[in-house]
Formats: structure tokens, C-alpha cells, sequence
């Protein structure tokens, strides 16, 4: 288990002091994979900087694992860091070692024999599926390879806790799948517990059990992957769940005056959205019938969170005013939220 | 074709078996100061690096301090340093003149530019490596060994070169002060006695030697980088 209580780290420039953080209060199960997600500067490299004290606080405590990390001597922190793999945004290898030197790098020099380092190396190198590429240099391989040698380099000391810093900021979209997917699979092997930082909501979406949100150095939202998807208070989280879905296009064509969205009377555009269970029954079709509406799908959405289905629906709905009314209130209390975008008066 | 070289270089034929003795002078000079302030730039440039803000053994007043002593050498000509090292040269070495005599100042004038040579080669070092390495639980002597030297070779070695290489110059200076060598050579004969077939001869010889230099370190580069 991390706790980070009260941690907060200033830094002085010449000119100004940034307060990176703000008593950051944090608690990462052991087995979970934790987002963190902010924009620039909202001090997400440094707080996971923090769990292995590369960024020492000034002020606070890190715990891991029991162990208060503030409180350990020097020595005792490089002792305690092989227990905290890191991978990062530019991957970090060795240019001068081959793949393998970079792998056994970590465990050189602390008492392994030549053949446990090998028999390790070739573990490691299945484990990330790269067992070709052995004897190559990190100049001759693709990004999602390096991030993979990156990732069998941190888990060459057998670490329960795996921080990654923007490990697929630097990757392309699909490259980047195959990462998340990797570190899922790890997850799972290894009961590995994993911090990810990262500016880019659908990778907290596809991956992550529970999520910290920050801004300003401060964690403004922490919970559940799916309540955070499903309830989001602030709207800078609301501004994040926005860039996963592209119900949020309707209001680009309300600001263009599309054609899309111009209502003919008695016509109202709304938005609903729904997370749960209410999803599986037949909504749409069953309001229509009951209700003699036409309902007519300008955008929908669909995810499923955890194995949650979550999703929206931007509608124009024609019939008449009470029968729209009524056909909210039916939908509203199975669950789903009603948000009336635009109606024609 | 002998003829040829004995009416281009009257005076250089009388002298070969001197020239070469020179030119063994010089190469000899080069290679012990080169070496003994390789040793000294190394230290004092890693020194540089890992003290300086934000790296691994960050400590400001050392760094200034050994900032400030590297700029002094270095804003000292030559020259005058040859002059003014005597005293110190006498005491360490007993001589003041001929090759032992030319080794101190020739190390003095070197080292802090081999220092800033190193220092800018280890600077180049990816910071991203270093805290890879940090993460790992390496200590810090451990990342100046395995990380700074192993992974900056390339740039240690281009460093050697272009130190080397003013080092010629150096060395041929130190003629200057009765030094031995091919400087020495080239001003007793080429310049005191009017010889300008002399001086041609010798500075064609320092040519050849920093070409050597240049080819030798280009060769490595190529062979170890990835």
C-alpha cells in the first residue's frame, strides 16, 4: 500500500516559488492500477516523483508499504527503490548497453551471479515480448519496444509497485494500446500494483481502477474509475470525461448554426446520459411507443468502465410538449439524467 | 629524387638523425602531459558535473570554488605561465629546462582545458538516464561509474582529441623556453639561423601528427557508438 499524508513540495526559481503541491493526501491500494490525471504544471510528476522520493517533499509522509520513506536514511532508500519500478515519457535506456545490459543494469553489482542475471534477462525479455531483440541497442528499436525494455528494466528487481511517468505520451495511439494493454496483463500476473500519470483521460478510461484528478497541486477528486465517469463534480474532471466521448460535438454545431441542429417547432434537442444497468433495457424504442414521440439520434456514445456500461445520447425529439414531459420523467426515473440542450420556442 | 629533396631542404638532411630525436621529444612530451592531465580533467570535470545544481551530489560552494580556480588557469597565456611556472617546475622536477623541465607547465596549461572538455562531455549526458538509474536504487559513485563514464565515451574520446590536438601546439610553445622537441628545433634553426626549410619540415611533421590525432579519434568515435 502507498499513503502519501500531507505532502507538499515548493520550488523556488529565481524570480518566483511554484507550491507543486499542496498536503496531498493519497491512499493506492496494493493490486490497483491508480490514475493520475492533470493538466501541465498540475504537479502529477511530482507527486509520483514522490512515492520513490527522486522529488523529496518538504514537508509530509510517504509511506510504503509501512515503511515511512521521509524518515529512511540514504541508503535505505536505495534499498527500498528496488521495490518501486519507474518507467517514464522518453523511456530513459542506456544508448551505450544492448537491450540485455540495459535489463541486467539493475541488478548488477548486488551480489547475482552471471547465469541468475541471464536466466532473469530472458525471463523478462518473454515477459514483455521482446526475445529477439536481445543483443540489439536501444537506437535500433521503435518507441513501444524501448518502453518495453523500459518496463522489463523496472521489473528486473521483482518490484511490488510499478510508477509510470507519461509512459505512452511519447507513443502513437496504437502503440500506446499495446502498452496499456502489457501493463493490464501485469497488473493481473504479477499482482502489481501501478501508479500512472497522464494528461489523457481514455487512458485512465481503459486501464484504471480508481483515479485522482489535480489541479494546482492539489488532488480535487479521487475515487472509482466508473464513479468518477458516472458523477464527476468539478469541471476540470468534467472537461476530461468530455475529451472521451464525442457527444460533446453537438455544441460545436450549435456555435456553427448547423443545419444539424436547427429545430422545426415543437422540437427540443437533449442530451442523455446513463451509466448502469438502465442501459440494457430497450429505452429509446420503449419511450417512442408509450409516449408517440420520434426520437432522432444526432450522436451516441457508448462505454463500458470496469465492465459498466456508460453512455449518451444527443437527440432531436418531436411530439408534442406533454408527451416530451412525460417521456423525460419515465427516462429520468430509471436512472437516466435528462439534460435539455436547446428546445424551439 | 634525392637530389630533389637535398636542393628543397639543404639544411633538413645534415639534421634527421636530430630531427627525429625531436620529433620523439615531442611526441613523448604530449603523451606523459597528456596523459597525467587526462587524469586530472577526468576527476575535476566529473567533479563539475555531479556537483553542479540539481545533480547528484549537488554542492554549490565546492562547484563555484572549482569553477572560479578552472577559469583562472585557463584566462593565464601560455606562454606566460611557462615563465611563470619555473620556480614551481625547478622544485617538482629539479629542471626548468629541456623535456622534464617543459612537462609541468605543459600540465598546468592543460589541464583545466581538459577539464572543461570533460565536463562538457559528461554535461551532454542524457539527465533522463541518471534518474532512471536513481530509481533504481543506484548510489551515486555507482552512476558516475556505470552511467556518466559508460555512457559518455563517445564524447570523453572527442574531448581526447581536441585536447591532444592543442596540446601539439602547446608542446611545440614550450620549445620556447628551451623545451626540447620540435618547437624547440623549429626556433633554434628555422627561425634563429634563418632556415625556412626547417620550419617547412617541422610544421609539416605537426601536421601529420594532428591529422594522426583527428583520423585515430574519428576511428574510435565510429567504432563504439551505437
Amino acid at each position: 500500500m502507498i499513503e502519501l499524508r500531507d505532502v507538499s513540495k515548493t520550488f523556488n526559481t529565481k524570480h518566483s516559488t511554484v507550491r507543486a503541491l499542496k498536503d496531498v493526501s493519497l491512499t493506492i491500494e496494493d493490486g490497483e492500477i491508480f490514475g493520475i490525471i492533470g493538466l501541465s504544471g498540475a504537479g502529477k510528476s511530482t507527486l509520483i516523483r514522490c512515492i520513490n522520493l527522486l522529488e523529496r517533499p518538504d514537508s509530509g509522509s510517504v509511506i510504503v508499504n509501512g515503511d515511512d520513506l521521509m524518515k529512511f536514511s540514504p541508503a535505505q532508500i536505495r534499498e527500498k527503490r528496488k521495490d518501486i519500478g519507474m518507467i517514464f515519457q522518453h523511456f530513459n535506456l542506456f544508448r551505450s548497453r544492448t537491450i540485455a545490459e540495459n535489463i541486467a543494469f539493475p541488478l548488477q553489482h548486488r551480489g547475482y551471479t552471471k547465469e541468475q542475471i541471464d536466466d532473469r534477462v530472458t525471463e523478462l525479455l518473454e515477459l514483455v515480448g521482446l526475445e529477439s531483440k536481445i543483443n540489439g541497442y536501444p537506437s535500433q528499436l521503435s518507441g513501444g519496444q524501448k518502453q518495453r525494455v523500459g518496463i522489463a528494466r523496472s521489473l528486473a528487481t521483482n518490484p511490488k509497485i510499478l510508477l509510470c511517468d507519461e509512459a505512452t505520451s511519447a507513443l502513437d495511439p496504437k502503440t500506446t494500446l499495446s502498452i496499456l494493454a502489457l501493463l493490464k496483463d501485469l497488473n493481473k500476473k504479477l499482482n502489481l500494483t501501478i501508479v500512472i500519470v497522464t494528461h489523457e483521460m481514455n487512458i485512465i478510461k481503459s486501464i484504471c481502477n480508481e483515479v485522482a484528478v489535480m489541479e494546482a497541486g492539489e488532488v480535487i477528486e479521487t475515487d472509482e474509475v466508473f464513479n468518477i465517469f458516472a458523477n464527476p463534480k468539478h469541471k476540470i474532471t468534467k472537461d476530461f470525461i468530455a475529451t472521451t466521448s464525442n457527444l460533446n460535438k453537438i455544441y460545436d454545431l450549435l456555435a456553427e448554426n448547423s443545419i444539424v441542429t436547427t429545430l422545426k417547432p415543437g422540437e427540443t434537442l437533449a442530451h442523455f446520459s446513463y451509466s448502469g444497468p438502465s442501459v440494457v433495457e430497450a429505452l429509446i424504442s420503449t419511450i417512442s411507443a408509450m409516449f408517440d414521440i420520434r426520437l432522432n439520434i444526432i450522436f451516441a456514445d457508448l462505454d463500458i468502465i470496469l465492465d459498466m456500461p456508460m453512455g449518451g445520447l444527443i437527440l432531436i425529439i418531436s411530439g408534442s410538449k406533454e408527451n416530451q414531459k412525460k417521456a423525460f420523467d419515465y427516462v429520468r426515473e430509471r436512472g437516466v439524467k435528462v439534460e435539455i440542450i436547446k428546445s424551439y420556442d | 629524387m634525392t637530389k630533389i629533396i637535398e636542393y628543397l631542404f639543404p639544411n633538413v638532411m645534415d639534421k634527421i638523425p636530430e630531427l627525429l630525436l625531436c620529433t620523439g621529444q615531442t611526441l613523448y612530451m604530449m603523451l606523459i602531459s597528456g596523459i597525467i592531465s587526462f587524469c586530472i580533467g577526468i576527476v575535476f570535470g566529473v567533479l563539475l558535473v555531479v556537483t553542479r545544481k540539481g545533480d547528484i551530489l549537488e554542492n554549490l560552494v565546492f562547484w563555484t570554488i572549482l569553477d572560479k580556480v578552472i577559469n583562472f588557469f585557463r584566462s593565464v597565456p601560455f606562454i606566460i605561465l611557462l615563465a611563470l611556472l619555473i620556480p614551481v617546475t625547478r622544485a617538482i622536477v629539479g629542471t626548468a629546462i629541456g623535456t622534464k623541465g617543459a612537462m609541468v607547465p605543459l600540465i598546468v596549461g592543460t589541464a583545466p582545458f581538459f577539464t572543461r572538455q570533460m565536463q562538457a562531455a559528461l554535461a551532454e549526458i542524457d539527465r533522463g538516464t541518471i534518474e532512471a538509474a536513481l530509481a533504481m536504487g543506484i548510489s551515486p559513485v555507482s552512476i558516475i561509474f556505470r552511467v556518466y563514464f559508460k555512457e559518455s565515451i563517445p564524447s570523453i574520446i572527442r574531448g581526447v582529441t581536441i585536447t591532444f590536438i592543442s596540446l601539439v601546439g602547446l608542446t611545440a610553445m614550450a620549445g620556447a623556453i628551451g623545451g626540447g622537441g620540435l618547437g624547440d628545433f623549429a626556433i633554434r634553426y628555422g627561425y634563429q639561423r634563418y632556415q625556412t626549410d626547417v620550419t617547412i619540415v617541422t610544421v609539416v611533421i605537426l601536421v601529420l601528427i594532428v591529422t594522426a590525432i583527428q583520423t585515430l579519434g574519428d576511428y574510435v568515435i565510429k567504432k563504439i557508438s551505437h
